[in-house]
């Protein structure tokens, strides 16, 4: 081992330490301190102590390494990322620095002892547990890639059972009863809505076996399936589409009211991922002011429909004709605010479109037009739509509005990616001067991907609107286009399956994890910049953007 | 006349749209200024004050704006967490100050207190200006620009949502200095104000100004007088060529960053005491768009540009709403600051992207 190792090691070791710290500081460690993952063992925010120490290990094992340097180093990091944590233990609990500092206090200090009546014991084990983390982290590494692979998504399963455990109990439970079972079956597993140590084991081990099956054993599977006749191929593929469409219609009846809400949500950003997806990952502009598309969708319904003073309200509108019409609305203003844009390139017509949201997002706040549209107060009494005789107030039944939505819009966008603009999209996306050579009426085809673009983000806010039953200012902030923003660029700009995964778990964990709300802008903005560090293309690549990785930045070369 | 035909060659439906909105608006500027001047509902004072308070505003923004200015000059980025980083120097600082204020120094030595609030901001902005270029910007160097735009963004939610981890989510004041608001009978100074016939300036006003342009005088110097200062123009001209010249091009490139950082974060102490109220985590975005748009509208790379743009900017967003909304009949033109400053963005950007002093930037070198 010499002095290079040790600087390595000690870089790492820091590195893990600082994360861990700074999750500490601004308070991630505290606010996850009431969710227990395992009962009675162990809680979010150990986790979130130790699995950096587990992967700065694994890190560290991926250098080039002697093997016995490895394993010590692995020690020496969990050791040295310590260090920090046990400085602000100290500080946390010997110093009043609430004042300045809000997540430092004796409570944090408790957390990182882990709750052990001495701190001086409590931090010696973690110190300990960190150490061996480390090790545990750098011994992986010299397994196998396809075993080490098979493990860790078994342990990220598990993770995530168990954050969900609330929802897969109570989800579980409704399933049992339609069969006329017992929920006690799942006693051993559950109790009170968090996992039991028997159920992370029971989840861990099937994981396990089930991807080592798949591992090991998928090409046989897979080429099995293909050697079947043409026709049980394409029925088994029937099926399973038949299988996931009911998994879709029954969700909201066994997920309960709250997790229908959450779905309504995430819902509504894939609908408006879709439609910003079509101007920045198609067409390559980006759009900082989409929520004005929403805004305006959502504020036509509530003229066209609201029972209050600026509303034109009674029988003939309701929500069917207020989308179409919403639609054709949010067309016109996205035409509208393309047209002086379309000469600007890249940045400026980022910044501009910004301005656009913002002015519009004042106005609306404004008493200039409090007689049109209700000022800071926005439209009320937005009534409820009917489908048929049956009102549609709950979630559970707004959920179907929203998957009717996003079916079409899915539809609409995936027949957009290969027709003829769609390829013009594409080639101004990759070289405005050279698409303008090859003859495309590029000022035509933006001001097609802006409007189309808006459609979308139109019908968005007007679902949202009659959800609701309102339309306040306050909804449609500049945070609305950056979530959006943020979902397309870590699911994949141009993917459309990027965007629906972007959606579900960048608006979906939050609505599920109550305590990561107040934190998800702290995750979107590291994970935008690692993203554009590391993966530019996103989660789920689109398919040229798949074909051109490994080369430079795939998807957004040559967008300025 | 040749010119003027020339404009008209390639000239399609866009162009007379985007022609049509130029004269839409020359018009409601001024028909709402006429309508105002001719109703005579102000006063000469009234302009007059809402000029010094613009002037006052905008050399805030101008401080900003310099660091926007300085990166774009070099790296060709937008560097949207700027604002950011005049936020975390303001509210940070505010606890130092805050320190003071409890233990008395700041009222018993406001003149030496004030610069070490200043110095502190600064350095906690430059550290975290630059941090951002090590960790976020250097890696990214040459990449698109959206690439770096969507990196920056990012970063700017990071430290905005940072400092609303590590500070909470509170709205807080600056502590009152006593010297700014007290009477200097010798002066003729009486509640902070100097009384000077037919305008009324607060000490606090002269001191924003007045610091600001030292802070601007001393730029100016650094990057006229000084070695850096030249590697800084080398760089911004030809990065290759001043590589060849023996330039360390990281080394420059980190000293804007720290320059422009130290810049917000004075620009932070400096806007806490001419608005002390509402000193939070989310109080960087709207100055950085504001700040951004006196660069552009200075001309973005440009350093002058950015001083002009500022004041300008800040004398604009004053006067707008009385001047030009009032007249056109707007209802409660004072909520509209904001809708100025930002339609001012839109204009510079539509109309004249290279600025009042810029040369084409955002063209030639796209």
């Amino acid at each position: 081992m010499n002095s290079k190792h040790l600087r390595t090691i000690l870089n790492v070791g820091l590195i893990t330490g600082i994360v861990i710290f700074y999750m500490a500081v601004v308070g991630l460690v505290g606010a996850f301190n009431e969710r227990e993952l395992i009962r009675d063992y162990l809680t979010m925010s150990q986790v979130m102590i130790f699995v950096p120490a587990l992967v700065g290990g694994a890190w560290l094992a991926n250098r080039e390494l002697p093997t016995f340097t490895k394993l010590v180093g692995g020690l020496l990091v969990g050791l040295i990322a310590a260090l920090p944590v046990l400085a602000l233990t100290y500080v946390a609990y010997h110093f009043d620095v609430r004042d300045i500092f809000t997540n430092i206090y004796k409570g944090l200090g408790e957390i990182l002892t882990l709750q052990n009546e001495s701190p001086l014991t409590g931090s010696l084990i973690l110190t300990g547990i960190m150490m061996g983390l480390g090790l545990l982290g750098a011994l992986m590494s010299l397994l196998p890639q396809s075993l080490r692979s098979v493990i860790y998504s078994a342990f990220i399963t598990t993770l995530l059972v168990a954050l969900l455990a609330e929802y897969l109990n109570t989800i579980l439970e409704t399933i049992l009863e339609f069969f006329g079972l017992s929920d006690d079956l799942l006693d051993p597993f559950f109790r009170r809505n968090t996992l039991k140590l028997t159920g992370a084991f029971t989840v861990f081990g099937i994981v396990l076996v089930v991807n080592g099956i798949t591992t090991y054993f998928g090409k046989n599977i897979q080429q099995g399936f293909k050697q079947l006749p043409a026709a049980t191929r394409r029925s088994a593929n029937g099926a399973g589409l038949v299988l996931f469409a009911m998994i879709l219609i029954i969700l909201p009846w066994v997920a309960g009211r709250f997790l229908s809400d959450a779905m309504t949500t995430v819902g509504l950003y894939m609908l408006m991922g879709l439609g910003l997806n079509i101007a920045i990952g198609m067409a390559g502009l980006l759009d900082l002011g989409y929520v004005t598309n929403f805004a305006v969708g959502a504020y036509l319904v509530g003229l066209l429909t609201s029972e209050g003073p600026q509303g034109i309200g009674g029988d003939f509108f309701n929500l069917w004709l207020a989308i179409p019409l919403a639609l054709f609305a949010a067309m016109l203003t996205g035409f509208i605010f393309a047209l002086p844009v379309l000469k600007m390139r890249g940045d400026y017509l980022a910044i501009a479109t910004l301005g656009f949201g913002e002015i519009i997002g004042k106005l609306a706040n404004s008493d200039a037009l409090e007689k049109y549209i209700g000022g800071a107060a926005g439209l009320k009494l937005i009534p409820k739509p009917y489908f048929f005789n049956i009102e549609i107030v709950d979630p559970e039944q707004f959920y179907y509005v929203v998957l009717v939505a996003v079916i079409v819009m899915l539809y609409v966008t995936w027949r957009l990616i290969n027709s003829r603009i769609g390829r013009q999209w594409t080639a101004i996306r990759e070289d405005e001067d050279v698409a303008a050579a090859m003859g495309i009426d590029t000022a035509r085809s933006k001001l097609l991907a802006f409007t189309i673009s808006a459609a979308i983000g139109g019908v968005a806010g007007a679902i949202f609107a009659s959800k609701v039953g309102a339309a306040f200012p306050n909804s449609f902030t500049l945070l609305v286009s950056l979530n959006v923003l943020a979902l397309i660029i870590v699911g994949g700009m141009g993917s459309i399956s990027g965007v629906l995964v972007g959606a579900l778990v960048l608006m979906g964990l939050p609505e599920i994890l109550r305590e990561f709300s107040e934190y998800r802008f702290l995750v979107y903005g590291i994970l935008l910049v690692w993203m554009m560090l590391q993966r530019p293309e996103g989660f789920i690549p689109s398919t040229v953007a798949r074909r051109e990785r490994g080369e430079d930045v795939a998807g957004l070369a040559g967008a300025d | 006349m040749n010119q003027f035909m020339r404009r008209f060659e390639n000239y399609t439906w866009v162009d007379g749209i985007i022609d049509a909105i130029r004269v839409a608006i020359i018009l409601a500027v001024v028909i709402g200024t006429f309508n105002t001047l001719v109703s005579g509902k102000y006063e000469l004072r009234t302009w007059l004050n809402l000029i010094v308070a613009g002037l006052a505003q905008g050399s805030i923004y101008a401080l900003i704006a310099l660091g926007y200015t300085l990166v774009y000059g070099i790296l060709l980025m937008i560097n949207f967490a700027h604002g950011e980083v005049f936020m975390i120097g303001s509210l940070s600082t505010y606890f130092f100050a805050d320190y003071l204020f409890k233990s008395g120094f700041l009222n018993t030595y406001p003149l030496i207190a004030i610069p070490l609030m200043v110095i502190f901001a600064g350095l906690i902005s430059t550290t975290v200006a630059v941090l951002l270029e090590r960790i976020a910007y250097r890696p990214l160097r040459g990449a698109p620009r959206l690439v770096t735009l969507i990196t920056a963004i990012g970063a700017s939610f990071f430290v905005q949502y940072t400092a609303r981890g590590l500070y909470g989510s509170d709205f807080r004041t600056y502590p009152r200095v006593d010297a700014l608001s007290a009477d200097y009978p010798a002066l003729g100074i009486t509640g902070g104000n100097i009384g000077l016939g037919i305008v009324e300036i607060s000490i606090t006003q002269v001191v924003v100004i007045s610091m600001a342009t030292l802070l601007m005088l001393l730029l100016y110097f650094l990057v006229e007088r000084t070695k850096m200062g030249k590697a800084m123009r080398a760089v911004s001209e030809n990065k290759e060529v001043s590589t060849l010249m023996g330039v360390d091009i990281n080394q420059v490139i980190m000293f804007t960053f720290a320059i422009g950082g130290f810049l917000a974060g004075a620009a932070g102490v400096i806007s806490g005491l001419y608005r002390p109220q509402g000193i939070s985590f989310s109080m960087g975005f709207r100055p950085g768009i504001k700040a951004f748009t006196a660069a552009v509208l200075g001309g973005i790379g440009s350093i002058p540009g950015a001083m002009l743009g500022g004041l300008f900017l800040g004398v604009i967003e004053q006067l707008g709403p009385n001047l030009i909304l009032d007249g056109l009949g707007v209802p409660g033109p004072n909520q509209l600051q904001d809708v100025i400053a930002f339609t001012m963005l839109l204009l510079v950007l539509i109309f004249r992207p290279q600025g009042i002093l810029g040369e084409k930037l955002s063209e030639k070198k796209a």
